[in-house]
């Protein structure tokens, strides 16, 4: 198993600078994801780690050696491609063994490794089949197998799951967790779906335009998110946002002004910024709580009920929506007025420069 | 209801008319089709077996199986036949084998490659008489050749390509005029191959020798089948290369099976002659093309 080290990583595509400068290290053992939207870089940096795109410029460091210059097949690594990118003339046994062949091990050796994986993945009774024969799912299985029995130093999986239908995605996600807890090997995993990403990743790498904006543990994103960018990624449905006046702060917390004239007191430091700074205060919507009556009132505008739990917009008097995620069963109707209450503690602040305050006290899951 | 029923003509009558149109629009096709290959396959089926010499009006009449009996024990005949698989095979291997290694090349970035594209294709504009004489005069002639004048250069004696190796000059002639279809057909072909199943293969330590052999060749298996037998069928009635070049000599050297029944109809009008070799050939055109045509078929299904 092994360490994968990211020194100032750069790639450029003609005079396109697509990735600008991305440093990372990642433990043994790790499982690392990285998220951000369509187009930010997530796979051409995958693909720069594997060694299927060249590196402009920067360090790539495996175990600490420095392996820009060598072939993908030397670097050790094994890639599940998002196609799977099976070879479609050679059954799932040849599959699997191409890259054993080619490094020359012995017939019997490979054979041994290849049942054992199939056993562990339930590809036994499927070993003579081409991959046009198989269902999505079991493609995917190959495709992870073909990885596994070259044990590798590092999995990379370019958004493995998403050509799977949901149900499928659940099971696999599961089942590659497990995997991942059995091998224990170092995997960098690439994906659009968020709940891959919080459920899956040791760390989970916020990738925005070739730069990244953040790195931390799952619940250390969704507590402390760095700003607005990462905010507003994490979490689904997204974070809500207001604008708000600065009025000051101490050690304890600072209190802005929002639009309707409260106050509001987050316990989160200022250090430097002067009274009156536009603000923006953003709030999740599982923290945000329904009240019949208070300040904060605005109108029901649209109620999704998702069976174990409902999604209120509220309109609030100045135009903008508020999400709000409730109980399922509440009993709120469309047009019908209704308070917000917005517990400060879960509250964030972003400085006009996008980037959150500092929170007074570090959310126990996220230490 | 009933009325309307009634003033419109029933269905069956007016499927019947539509069908006699139907019939009377296509008969002229039709007509010509059987005119043009029907017509002449009896008749050369009828001049098969007659004694049919057009300088020897004096020999007519039923023939039997003889023209059959002299052509089949006629040593050029044999050699014929030899010389029609050679052909056929060479220029297949060499123009499929040359055209895998240009279309796995051209599918690589390289400077020029748009301008070495239409280079490789455009022989296929060129017609086939046209490219036999450039051969035969421009490049390969033993004085005034681009090859001789080469061979000069370093100090060789220039070769007489088409008296001295007339069979395999043709060929390499003929490979030449195919190599672009070839080119063609495989490049498409190789370039559908899924980007993501080469960078599998090169993940899995495969080199450019592996990924040629283990996953381009065995994509490219149907386009090249369906290549062998495109230019199957054409190859096996090779003729104007052969009578441009070397009119089928020295002796038989260079004769095929479409130029051995062109020499016996027009050179010796033997025409009841020519006719037998004429039947021969469609014979074994017709089992080269059931095998060729089920092989593929297996090739496509899998
Ligand atoms: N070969 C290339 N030449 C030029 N630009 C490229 C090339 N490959 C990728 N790009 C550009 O690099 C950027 C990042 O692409 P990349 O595939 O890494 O995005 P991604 O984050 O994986 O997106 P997605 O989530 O949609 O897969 C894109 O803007 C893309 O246009
Ligand atoms: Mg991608």
């Amino acid at each position: 198993m092994a360490t994968v080290e990211l020194k100032n990583l750069r790639k450029t595509y003609l005079t396109e600078e697509i990735i600008k400068g991305i440093s990372l290290s990642i433990e043994e053992h790790e499982f690392v994801v990285f998220v951000g939207p369509s187009g930010c870089g997530k796979s051409t940096l995958l693909r720069m780690i594997a060694g299927l795109e060249d590196i402009t410029s920067g360090d790539l460091l495996i175990d600490g050696q420095r392996v820009n210059d060598v072939e993908p097949g030397k670097r050790g690594l094994a890639m599940v491609f998002q196609s799977y990118a099976l070879y479609p003339h050679m059954n799932v046994y040849k599959n699997m063994e191409f890259g054993l062949k080619l490094s020359g091990m012995p017939e019997a050796e490979r054979r041994a490794k290849i049942e054992n994986v199939a056993r562990t993945l339930q590809l036994e009774p499927y070993l003579n089949h081409k991959p046009g024969q198989l269902s999505g799912g079991q493609r995917q299985r190959v495709a992870i197998g073909r990885a596994i029995v070259r044990n590798p130093k590092v999995f990379l999986f370019d958004e493995p799951l998403s050509n799977l239908d949901a149900a499928l995605r659940g099971q696999m996600r599961v089942e590659l967790s497990a995997l991942h807890r059995k091998l224990g090997a170092t995997t960098i995993y690439v994906t659009h779906d968020q709940v891959e990403a919080m459920t899956m990743a040791d760390k989970i790498v916020v990738l925005q335009k070739g730069v990244v904006e953040q790195i931390g543990s799952p619940l250390e994103l969704y507590h402390h998110p760095r700003n607005l960018f990462v905010a507003r990624f994490i979490g689904s449905p997204p974070m809500n946002f207001f604008s708000a006046i600065f009025q000051g702060g101490d050690a304890a917390g600072s209190s802005v002004q929002l639009r309707d004239g409260s106050t509001l007191y987050v316990p989160v430091t200022s250090p430097g910024l002067l009274p009156g700074t536009k603000v923006t205060v953003g709030i999740r919507p599982e923290h945000v709580e329904l009240a019949s009556s208070g300040p904060n009132s605005g109108v029901v505008e649209v109620i999704e009920r998702l069976g174990a739990i409902t999604l209120v917009h509220v309109r609030m008097p100045d135009g903008e929506i508020i999400v709000v995620q409730t109980d399922g069963a509440v009993l709120t109707d469309v047009n019908s007025p209704i308070s917000l209450t917005l517990p400060p503690r879960n509250c964030h602040l972003f400085a006009p420069d996008g980037l959150a305050f500092e929170a007074c006290h570090r959310h126990p899951l996220a230490a | 209801m009933q009325a309307v029923l009634e003033h419109s003509p029933p269905a069956g009558a007016t499927a019947r008319t539509t069908k006699r149109t139907g019939f009377l629009l296509l008969s002229p096709s039709v007509l010509i089709l059987l005119v043009w290959s029907i017509v002449p396959l009896i008749m050369t089926l009828w001049y098969s077996l007659q004694n049919y010499n057009l300088v020897d009006p004096t020999l007519h009449g039923f023939a039997g199986i003889d023209n059959y009996w002299y052509l089949l024990t006629d040593p050029d005949f044999l050699h014929a036949l030899l010389n029609t698989l050679v052909l056929v095979a060479g220029v297949l291997v060499i123009s499929i084998g040359g055209a895998t290694l240009l279309a796995v090349l051209y599918d690589q970035e390289f400077f020029g490659r748009g301008i070495a594209r239409i280079m490789v294709i455009s022989p296929f504009f060129i017609m086939p008489t046209v490219s036999a004489l450039l051969w035969k005069n421009l490049m390969l002639h033993p004085i005034y050749g681009v090859y001789s004048a080469m061979m000069r250069a370093v100090g060789l004696t220039p070769i007489d390509w088409l008296a001295r190796f007339p069979l395999m000059t043709v060929m390499m002639i003929v490979a030449w005029e195919w190599l672009p279809f070839a080119v063609l057909i495989l490049l498409t072909a190789v370039q559908s191959l899924d980007g993501e199943q080469r960078e599998a293969a090169r993940m899995d330590g495969a080199g450019p020798i592996a990924r040629f052999r283990y996953i381009i060749l065995p994509h490219l298996g149907r386009a090249i089948s369906v290549v062998v037998m495109i230019e199957t069928i054409y190859l096996l009635t090779i003729f104007a290369e052969i009578s441009v070049t070397t009119a089928g000599g020295p002796g038989v050297a260079s004769t095929n099976l479409a130029y051995l029944i062109y020499s016996r109809a027009l050179l010796q009008f033997d025409v009841g002659g020519a006719s037998a070799g004429g039947v021969v050939a469609i014979v074994i055109a017709n089992i080269v093309a059931i095998f060729l045509v089920r092989a593929v078929a297996r090739n496509l299904e899998a």
